[in-house]
Formats: structure tokens, C-alpha cells, sequence
């Protein structure tokens, strides 16, 4: 059964001087109750506009969308007592101290001020926050605000999460508490809506993923399933010497289903292939006879960053690419 | 490679797990009554309006800075004014002391009205007006905690501010309602002012263009008034800017409550000095009328970044 339904949704910015942007291009998206959904896309992708649409930040300019049959638009004052959200930027108040901004949360979701306290208390012992609860949330660290945001985002139980880039920016140690912390949300059944830009991540957490670029879907299934997509498995190659490139990549085009992605100085090169041990054992034969020395060759699955790089010519996470994105 | 990184990250997920279990408890939660409400009543936007004002009040607190400009500023100014300029400027059948006040009084309440625009301003830069949003509150209980918390800190300025006044010599010479009616009616026009300075705020989006643009704009509208010295003696375009200008209506106003307008003074011809509590009143009602609903209209639609 779908829990959050959106059909056509779109979202034209348009800055002053400047060409209209569109953040959301008609964007369909079921996701079933109790499930976790990643949405992943690189930054300018669309992602933190379809959360603010569906958390009643922003009205989209065509198209609609439910959660649990409600109207986002329509009946904004009926969606946000069952919503959660934490937001790319943890919305803190520096001044508050991390009891104070749970606290404050919990009063104005108007559950009283004694069960605000206690349900303030469970949170921050919960999130191992206990020692620093009574210091004001300015001296916390990255990952101490988004632990009290994501406190405050679930704060009264809502049957909808939506979590918008919850690790970007953190540290790989935060990051990994960041994921318990979620996978055990799931667990209890919350219905979640995820961005991220990090392949692993979507991976990791997300029951099924859709893939946005340029404000339109353009994938979309289990891990698996958009593994599957771009072909059985992936020779990689690492060259003991880049000069040997070109032809080892011509080697690699023959026996590949596409052309093949060079990467790291021109050393690593990779493609998708069907017949895996028997492509790599020709391609290993061919680069022996043309006398290229290896640093290292294998075979693996393809990763969710390959699925990306196939679906939209670019990658997930470099920097220069995104740029780009936010262009077209 | 990745593949194997996320068998990694997978192992060192089992040291966290202790955690993890008590957030599930934490999530399943003991603590709850009943699920959030919808609000509908007075109750919640009373509520909603209080826990909003707490919060800035909580800031005055934490932020000395501010505690420090709202009663420091204002006694440097009550000492410098009187000391540097009773020698120079006369008022016939007064001192310039007891002229001088309403003037700082006006000055320093406009001033903190701005606290509303730089702060709301922040509130959008840090993306706490979202959290604010997605949450099931009264849409105006957020301007109405912050206009609270200005009017707060005007409160505590107009009190360190008469206090120092009556030392250097200032009193109140009229009735002791008169006297409250004078200080509820700077209050009730930076009020007023509030709302317009956090419009301003949600529009312009920078708190440091909010802070010099409000330097900027009020220290000419506040010093081109009656408040510093008698609109008489300014060059006659000034004067007639300084007779229709809002603050020296405020400051008349102000004057005439507090009994500090020497007898037979001149008074100005405009109609705004002419009947200046009338003024005073009708701005407030045109400030609060204009900008309380289209700040509102702007609150329910802003979003930060």
C-alpha cells in the first residue's frame, strides 16, 4: 500500500536575471507504508526540494502529492502532526541548550510541558547526549546537532520521517552512529524518506532507491534490481604504467558492453561485461600478449556509483560534475 | 573495493549497537500520552506564542552582548547627552536634562525594535524556520515570540534608562499614570516597529545587511527630530522633515506624558505635533494593521537556503 503517493510533481525556481530552474521536472514516486526509500541524486538534483514539498515548506507548481491520503498542499495543517523531518542543516537554536531545543519541540507539537520533559530525557539519553544536554547546542559538534535535530524530527513518534542528506558533512565515525541510529528508526516500522548523495548509503539503509537528476526519475528498484540494470559484473584493471592506457583500453572496449571508464591518473579502468570469467580471462590474455604489466586486475559486482555513471554519463559525488548539473 | 567497504562498515556496526536498541526504545517511546494535535484553539496559540517568547528570552540570557548594549548603550547615552550638551544647548524654562530623556527614551526603543529583523533574518539563515514550520504550530507564534522578545528588551532598557535619568536629575512631572501611559507608549510604537523591522528581516535574509541598513536609515530619522534638540533651531528643511518624521511625534508625545515640555515652549504648526499622542497611536495601528498580515503571509511561505 502506497503511504506517500506523488504524481507530476514540479517545481519551477525562478531567480531574478537569471533562467528558470527547474528543481522538479514531473516526478512521480510511490513509496509503501513501513518502508525506507532513498532518494539519490547528486547536489542540484532536486532531492532537498521534493522534501520540501512534501513537508509543506514550499507549494509545487503542478502536480500532487499525499502521505496517508492527505493532501500536502491542501491540508498542509493535517500533515505536519504526523511528519518528522531533519533537514540538511540541523535546525537547532544555538542559544537553547539540547534539553531546551527538544523540549521547546515537544510544546509545540503541544504533547504538555511534564511529557515534553520526559520525552526530552528519553531522546537525549537515547542519543548518548546526557553529558552535554545542559550546554547550549552552539559548542556541539556536527554530529551532536544532527543527533538533537533528528531527535526533535522524531520527537513525537510520527508515522513519516523524512531525512534529507542526514550524514552529509559528517565525519566517517558520526556518520556510522548516524546510520544505527536510523536503521533502528526503520526497524520500528516509521515510513522513511531518505537523499542522499552517497551511493553507499542508499545502499545501506534504503529498502528501495529512485535515482533523480535534473529534477526527473530516472531510475528506479532495489539495490539489486539497478545493479542488474547496467550488466553482470565489472572488470577492473589497475596499470602499472598510464602510457599502456589507450591500449588497454581498447582491449577492454572489445570484450566490454560499453566504453570503458578511466579513472585514478589513467591507471584504473573499468567496464561492465556479460560473461564475466571468460571476458576477464581474454582481456587478461590480450593485455599478456601486448606485454602491459598489471598492478592489479579482479572482477565485481557492479557498485550503485557505476549504476549512476551509466544512467546519467557523470558521477554521483565528484565535485566538477555537479557543477555541471546545476547548469542544464 | 566499495563492495568490500560495505562489509566493513557492516562489522563496525555491531560496536554501536547498544545504542542503537536504545533508540529503538527511545523511539517506541514511554513518554507519550497521545499522538501531536492539531491547533485549533486560543489555548494552543497562547501557548505556541509563550514558548516562542521563552526561547528569546532564553537568548537574552545566553547572549551577553545583547544585555550589555540594551543597558550599557543606554546609560552612556543618558551621561554623555546631559553632560556633554546641557552647557551648550538651552531649553528656556527647562533643562536640557529633562529634555534630552524622551529623546534617548525614543531613540533607544527604535533601535531595539531592529533585534526582531536581525534576528529573524538568522532564524532563516540557520534553518531553524523550517523546523518551525514542518511542526503543527500557530504560523504567527514565532513573530509573536520574537516581537515579545524585543519588546522584553526595551522593557529592561527603559527601565536602566529612567533610573539613570532620575539621577542625573530627570522627573516625571506629571501624574504617575501619565507617567506609565508615557512608557507604555514608547513601548507600544517599538512594538509596532518590530513587526516592520521583521518583514524587513525575512525579506532581506542577511543579518548584518538588516544591522547596517537599520544604522543607516534610523540614526538620520531619529537625529533629524525633535529628540536631540528643538526642531526650531534646525534649518528650515530639516524642521519640516523633523515636524512630520514619526519619532518626533513619539518623542513630543512622550514629552507632554512625562510633564518634561517647558511651559509656553513653541510647538510646532503639523498636525503631527500639534496632537502628537494621536500620532503616535494611529502609526501604531497602521504599522501593526499593515504588517502583522503580511508578515504572517511571508512567514508561511519562506524557507531557508
Amino acid at each position: 500500500m502506497s503511504f506517500i503517493q506523488i504524481e507530476g510533481l514540479v517545481k519551477i525556481y525562478r531567480p531574478k536575471g537569471a533562467d528558470p530552474v527547474h528543481a522538479l521536472d514531473g516526478v512521480d514516486l510511490d513509496v509503501r507504508q513501513g518502508t525506507v526509500r532513498g532518494l539519490l541524486g547528486p547536489n542540484g538534483a532536486g532531492k532537498t526540494t521534493m522534501v520540501k514539498a512534501l513537508t509543506t515548506l514550499i507549494k509545487p507548481d503542478a502536480g500532487h502529492a499525499t502521505i496517508d491520503g492527505i493532501d500536502v498542499v491542501r491540508d498542509a495543517h493535517r500533515i505536519r502532526p504526523i511528519i518528522g523531518v531533519s533537514g540538511q542543516y540541523a535546525a537547532v537554536d544555538e542559544n537553547l541548550t539540547g534539553f531546551e531545543n527538544l523540549e521547546m519541540v515537544g510544546r509545540l507539537y503541544h504533547l504538555g510541558a511534564k511529557a515534553s520533559k520526559r520525552r526530552a530525557q528519553e531522546l537525549i539519553d537515547a542519543f548518548e547526549l546526557t553529558e552535554a544536554q545542559n550546554r547550549p547546542v552552539k559548542g556541539f559538534s556536527g554530529g551532536m546537532r544532527r543527533r538533537i535535530d533528528l531527535a526533535g524530527a522524531i520527537f513525537s513518534r510520527p508515522p513519516v520521517l523524512f531525512l534529507d542528506e542526514p550524514t552529509t558533512g559528517l565525519d566517517p565515525r558520526s556518520r556510522l552512529g548516524m546510520w544505527d541510529v536510523i536503521t533502528s528508526l526503520v526497524s520500528e516500522g516509521t515510513t522513511v524518506l531518505l537523499t542522499t548523495q552517497y551511493l553507499e548509503e542508499a545502499d545501506r539503509l534504503a529498502d528501495d532507491i529512485s535515482v533523480i537528476d535534473g529534477g526527473k526519475l530516472i531510475a528506479e528498484g532495489t539495490a539489486d534490481e539497478l545493479k542488474a540494470q547496467i550488466g553482470g559484473q565489472q572488470i577492473e584493471l589497475t596499470l602499472m604504467d598510464a602510457a599502456d592506457g589507450s591500449v588497454a583500453g581498447e582491449i577492454l572496449r572489445r570484450h566490454g558492453e560499453a566504453q570503458p571508464h578511466v579513472g585514478g591518473d589513467g591507471r584504473e579502468l573499468s567496464v561492465g561485461v556479460r560473461e564475466g570469467p571468460l571476458a576477464l580471462e581474454r582481456v587478461l590474455g590480450e593485455l599478456n600478449a601486448a606485454g602491459i604489466r598489471l598492478h592489479d586486475a579482479g572482477m565485481r559486482r557492479p557498485t550503485l556509483d557505476d549504476v549512476f555513471l551509466k544512467l546519467t554519463g557523470h558521477s554521483a559525488g565528484g565535485e566538477e560534475e555537479q557543477d555541471g548539473e546545476v547548469e542544464s | 573495493m566499495s563492495g568490500q567497504r560495505t562489509e566493513s562498515t557492516g562489522s563496525t556496526d555491531s560496536t554501536h549497537s547498544p545504542a542503537a536498541t536504545e533508540v529503538t526504545e527511545a523511539v517506541v517511546g514511554t513518554g507519550l500520552p497521545n499522538a501531536a494535535s492539531i491547533p485549533t484553539s486560543v489555548g494552543t496559540w497562547i501557548s505556541d506564542g509563550w514558548i516562542t517568547t521563552r526561547r528569546n528570552l532564553i537568548k537574552i540570557k545566553r547572549v551577553p552582548d545583547i544585555l550589555v548594549f540594551t543597558t550599557l548603550q543606554p546609560i552612556m547615552f543618558v551621561l554623555l547627552f546631559t553632560y556633554i550638551y546641557s552647557g551648550v544647548i538651552t531649553i528656556p524654562g527647562s533643562s536640557y536634562t529633562e529634555f534630552i530623556m524622551a529623546g534617548i527614551f525614543a531613540q533607544t526603543v527604535v533601535f531595539g525594535s531592529t533585534y526582531s529583523g536581525s534576528a529573524m533574518a538568522q532564524d532563516l539563515k540557520d534553518g531553524i524556520i523550517d523546523r518551525f514550520r514542518t511542526l503543527p504550530m500557530s504560523p504567527s507564534a514565532v513573530l509573536i515570540g520574537r516581537t515579545n522578545g524585543d519588546l522584553c528588551i526595551n522593557a529592561l532598557s527603559m527601565v536602566v534608562m529612567m533610573l539613570t535619568g532620575l539621577i542625573v536629575g530627570w522627573r516625571i512631572n506629571s501624574s504617575f499614570w501619565e507617567g506609565v501611559a508615557g512608557v507604555a507608549l514608547l513601548l507600544l510604537f517599538a512594538y509596532a516597529f518590530s513587526w516592520v523591522m521583521a518583514f524587513v528581516g525575512m525579506s532581506v535574509r542577511s543579518p548584518e545587511v538588516i544591522n547596517n541598513v537599520a544604522f543607516l536609515i534610523l540614526f538620520p530619522l531619529t537625529f533629524i527630530s525633535n529628540a536631540f534638540v528643538p526642531a526650531e533651531t534646525l534649518p528650515p528643511v530639516l524642521q519640516t522633515i523633523a515636524e512630520y518624521n514619526p519619532v518626533s511625534a513619539l518623542v513630543q508625545a512622550a514629552r507632554e506624558l512625562f510633564g518634561n515640555v517647558p511651559p509656553g515652549a513653541p510647538v510646532g504648526d503639523a498636525w503631527t505635533q500639534q496632537y502628537p499622542i494621536a500620532t503616535v497611536l494611529i502609526g501604531v495601528a497602521v504599522m501593526l494593521g499593515v504588517f502583522v498580515p503580511l508578515c504572517i503571509r511571508k512567514f508561511v511561505r519562506i524557507s531557508s537556503h
